[in-house]
């Protein structure tokens, strides 16, 4: 009996978890269909792969946000680390990868490799402090980077790859290439990003994320979150797990970040300010913190909405603003949420009545 | 008193020990250990012997610094003056993962248990050092992680139904009885494989009948687990019948250690308990 | 010389990060919430003195009190609109609608108002003070802004520690289920704070705009961040820590955009919050609480 409703129980969170994928790869199959149909305009194509690149972001800051209930402000931070460092990877391999594909792939894991590292070079100080003292810092760090990555030069010449942060351009031989031009941004950046990559991409994060939350290491961090005190009187190295979060989170952030680089042709530090990180943090909010699914649809809806929107011209994210407004009364005011099921059950009543009336 | 050596370990013969604890090291030797906060000393001259398999109990008026001993043994608090040794090692400076990991687990007097978690799932967090599976294991669920899991759970399980607690295993923890928590809490101190646990109130809250069933427990856990027990308790009748040795202590010092029965007669604790007799005139 | 031009210069720009600071301090310290749209009230209170002066052509003076009103009553709105119902919900859900609160203004004022800078007139009209032959210049700004933050200041200390209504915000901000219980009138404690805060924020604009003379709708928000770490760094919830934080914020600033970098000033200025946080978890002047087991 016991050990049946252990089953019922693993199978109900396996069920969740299959759901996800399940919904994921549905929509990508459909969209896919579609695609190759021709069937999707120039602009419907267009949105195909940021939203897997914030689907992915999301899914990663929620893991943060959600799961370990640290507020972090500076997830773009990490994402333009990832962008940039895949930029000059995929132009460096040019020659030595000649398959996109594969030199895509090489330079989203380099981005992750480099975000993740950087998320722990900023995670030993940061971690240190808790709730909105961490947020303010991490909006710091985020702001840091971008002022430090707006400021970076990169290029080939003829002696090879030349790198520097500076506030001034550096020099390269006659016939070198700017990757990285300082406040400019990334030129010229080859177009090697794909829809089906970005599906790969996200089925990596929820791969990654759904593993995490469901293995010793999930237990331990919903623990801390749950009751810092009693998880580390149990053993837990508290700033270790947050730590490990954090940096499997940047990870999953830079690999992101590169795919959404190498989908424009230039890009610029400003795209990965503090505006980007709370999109990221809406899209975890409006879809359930916690709830991975809730983000993938989340970030999903609020990224075409906009888009969506654009006919209403100037309206567009006035309206979207009320949106979120609207939907945060709905979803988490008592009051609201009161008055709405009151509303529902006179809905209900009507309907009953009319049934009733139907009868007679 | 301060003069303390490595050569001062073995239990000393004076303490009201049982028989099978003598010449054994001690699993917790506290000597001297204080605490200040700001001016005021909460804890002052706490030394304190605990065999191998001793149940020895805690006890004084309430805000006589009780728990604050607790927090400075697993290390919550760190001593202004003092030592303390888990096992023979020194605990100064470490966190309080890091001393449990030396063999000292705890309860909370107010529960604090993951309220969102089964009740296996917290358990399962106790066993946490114990769960043998890589990091790269767990974020790619590679074979290992399904060995090490499947392993995890039988020893829960053993551990729930230890406590009699086999039946809610799979329901969250906040969703508890108050009572059940309360034990819920000891099989997560025990999952953590210790060698003294620390129970802060483990009877508050109880009736009559869950407490002589935590009597039984606790006796069982030492007897089973051959590990120390050291607890705070108020209900007079548990700590008198299950603790072999007991401390008294009141404004953060020891005013009497004994064996039950001459806890019961001292006049000192009697003086704490019920305040200064007036003359019986 | 130089040197003292620029620590000038700084705490002119400093003085106007803790005016917007002060806003922040007292509303974190009462309602608990980052009011993310704190910075974008700055713009409407900047937005709407240009307006009074320029298309009623009113005095400055008049202006700057329609600022005040206009912005005192929008703090309020928002408060009871977007943030009472969600009292006693997750921080999260709270900054989430300040979020949208704040994008709300932004557009609303981009509609209003059109997204091109607008070029505002400085409501000071004295002549600079020139010292040590013309080596050192001290504007009107610059005195009017200092003397406007330190009577803030003194006048919020003055408020909380003595009158009625300030000490009812203290009792909130302690804790608010035990106020309730003493009978302060929770709602209208926060409420009150809002419209002080927004009040603020409507003199911090005017005062911001007459300093830096671009006014756009983005006008209020780097400001509002900035003012919120300057906040964070002298201690969050503590009023002369929003001061000084504002002040040494203002000089880092000017400081490394003079000496060091310009390009850099971001990183160098979020650089220092980060290390002072990491000395004083709490902020220069804030209170570290111990968490009780």
């Amino acid at each position: 009996m016991k050990t049946k409703m252990n089953t019922l129980l693993k199978n109900k969170n396996a069920r969740t978890n299959a759901l996800t994928y399940l919904v994921v790869i549905a929509a990508f199959l459909v969209t896919q269909y579609l695609y190759s149909a021709d069937a999707l305009s120039s602009s419907v194509k267009g949105y195909l792969i940021p939203i897997c690149v914030y689907i992915s972001l999301a899914v990663s800051l929620n893991l943060l946000v959600g799961i370990c209930g640290e507020l972090s402000l500076g997830h773009a931070g990490f994402m333009g680390i990832g962008a940039f460092s895949g930029i000059v990877i995929a132009a460096l391999l040019k020659d030595t990868i000649p398959n996109d594909a594969l030199r895509l792939l090489c330079a989203m894991f380099g981005g992750g490799i480099l975000a993740g590292a950087v998320g722990f070079v900023i995670g030993v100080p940061v971690l240190r402090l808790r709730g909105d003292y961490l947020a303010i810092v991490t909006l710091a760090f985020g702001e840091i980077l971008k002022n430090i990555i707006g400021n970076t030069y990169a290029g080939i010449d003829e002696s090879g790859f030349h790198m520097a942060i500076s506030t001034t351009k550096m020099p390269l031989e006659t016939g070198g290439k700017y990757i990285i031009n300082g406040p400019l941004g990334a030129t010229g950046i080859q177009k090697i990003a794909t829809f089906p990559m970005g599906f790969v991409l996200v089925l990596f994060t929820l791969f990654v994320v759904l593993n995490l939350i469901n293995s010793k290491e999930g237990r331990a961090i919903k623990a801390v979150r749950d009751n810092r005190i009693a998880a580390e009187s149990v053993g837990i190295n508290v700033t270790a797990f947050r730590m490990k979060a954090f940096v499997v989170s940047a990870f999953l952030a830079g690999m992101a970040g590169a795919l959404f680089g190498l989908n424009y042709s230039s890009v610029t530090a400003s795209k990965f300010n503090f505006n980007t990180s709370i999109n990221i943090l809406v899209f975890v909010v409006l879809g359930g913190m916690g709830n991975i699914l809730g983000s993938v649809i989340s970030a999903t809806l609020l990224y075409v909405l906009p888009e969506a929107l654009r006919s209403l011209q100037d309206y567009r994210m006035i309206l979207y603003a009320i949106v979120l407004i609207v939907v945060m009364l709905c979803t988490w005011s008592p009051k609201v949420k009161e008055y709405l099921s009151v509303i529902g059950d006179k809905l209900g009543g009507l309907r009953k009545k009319k049934e009733v009336g139907s009868h007679e | 008193m301060n003069e303390y050596s490595r050569k001062m370990l073995k239990v000393p013969t004076y303490n009201l020990l049982r028989e099978q604890d003598k010449d054994k090291l001690p699993v917790l030797d506290v000597r001297n250990l204080g605490i200040d906060f700001g001016g005021l000393t909460a804890v002052d001259s706490f030394n304190i012997t605990i065999g191998p398999t001793e149940i020895s109990g805690l006890i004084g008026p309430n805000g006589a610094g009780k728990t604050t001993i607790f927090n400075l043994l697993t290390s919550v608090y760190q001593p202004t003056r003092g030592s303390i040794l888990i096992n023979g090692i020194d605990t100064k400076g470490m966190t309080t993962h890091k001393v449990n990991k030396l063999g000292i687990a705890r309860t909370f007097q107010n529960i604090r248990l993951f309220s969102d978690m089964t009740a296996l799932d917290n358990v399962k967090v106790g066993m946490h050092n114990q769960i043998k599976c890589s990091f790269l294991s767990s974020l790619l669920h590679l074979p290992g992680y399904y060995k090490a899991e499947k392993k995890a759970n039988e020893k829960a399980m053993e551990l729930l139904d230890f406590m009699g607690l086999g039946d809610v295993a799979n329901q969250k923890a906040g969703s508890l009885p108050y009572g059940v928590q309360r034990r819920l809490e000891i099989v997560r101190a025990l999952a953590t494989n210790p060698s003294i646990i620390l129970l802060d109130e483990p009877a508050a809250g109880m009736n009559p009948s869950e407490t002589t069933e935590l009597m039984h427990q606790i006796r069982r856990i030492r007897d089973t687990f051959h590990i120390a027990i050291f607890l705070i308790e108020h209900d007079m009748n548990l700590v008198m019948n299950v603790c072999e040795a007991i401390a008294v202590v009141n404004y953060g010092r020891i005013i009497a250690k004994g064996t039950p029965e001459e806890i019961r007669q001292n006049p000192a604790v009697i003086e704490a308990y019920l305040g200064r007799e007036e003359s019986n005139a | 010389m130089q040197i003292i031009q620029y620590l000038i210069n700084g705490i002119s720009i400093g003085a106007v990060y803790a005016i917007i600071a002060l806003g922040y301090t007292m509303v974190y310290g009462i309602a608990k919430m980052l009011n993310f749209a704190h910075g974008d009230v700055i713009m409407v209170g900047a937005y709407i003195s240009f307006c009074v002066t320029n298309y009623l052509g009113l005095p400055s003076a008049v202006s700057v009190v329609a600022a005040v009103v206009v912005c005192t009553v929008l703090g309020i709105t928002i408060e009871g609109l977007a943030y009472k119902p969600l009292r006693g919900t997750p921080g999260l859900a709270v900054l989430i609608t300040a979020i949208g609160v704040s994008y709300f203004l932004q557009n609303a004022a981009q509609l209003i108002w059109s997204s091109s800078p607008k070029n505002f007139t400085s409501i000071v009209t004295m002549d600079p003070i020139s010292l040590m032959d013309g080596q050192l210049v001290i504007t009107g700004e610059v005195l009017l802004t200092v003397c406007v933050s330190v009577a803030v200041m003194v006048g919020l200390t003055f408020f909380t520690s003595k009158t009625r209504t300030g000490k009812a915000m203290r009792a909130v901000s302690e804790d608010r289920d035990a106020a309730q219980l003493m009978g302060i009138n929770v709602n209208r404690t926060i409420s009150t704070t809002f419209a002080i805060g927004s009040a603020l924020a409507a003199i911090a604009g005017v005062l911001l705009c007459s300093t830096v003379p671009t006014l756009m709708p983005t006008t209020g928000s780097m400001p509002g961040i900035r003012a919120f770490t300057a906040a964070v760094f002298g201690g969050i919830g503590s009023i002369p820590g929003a001061m000084l934080g504002g002040v040494l914020l203002g000089i880092i600033e000017t400081f490394s955009k003079a000496y060091l970098s310009t390009q850099f000033s971001d990183a160098i200025v979020f650089s220092v919050l980060i290390i002072i946080l990491l000395v004083k978890p709490a902020g220069l002047l804030g209170k570290q609480v111990q968490e009780k087991v």
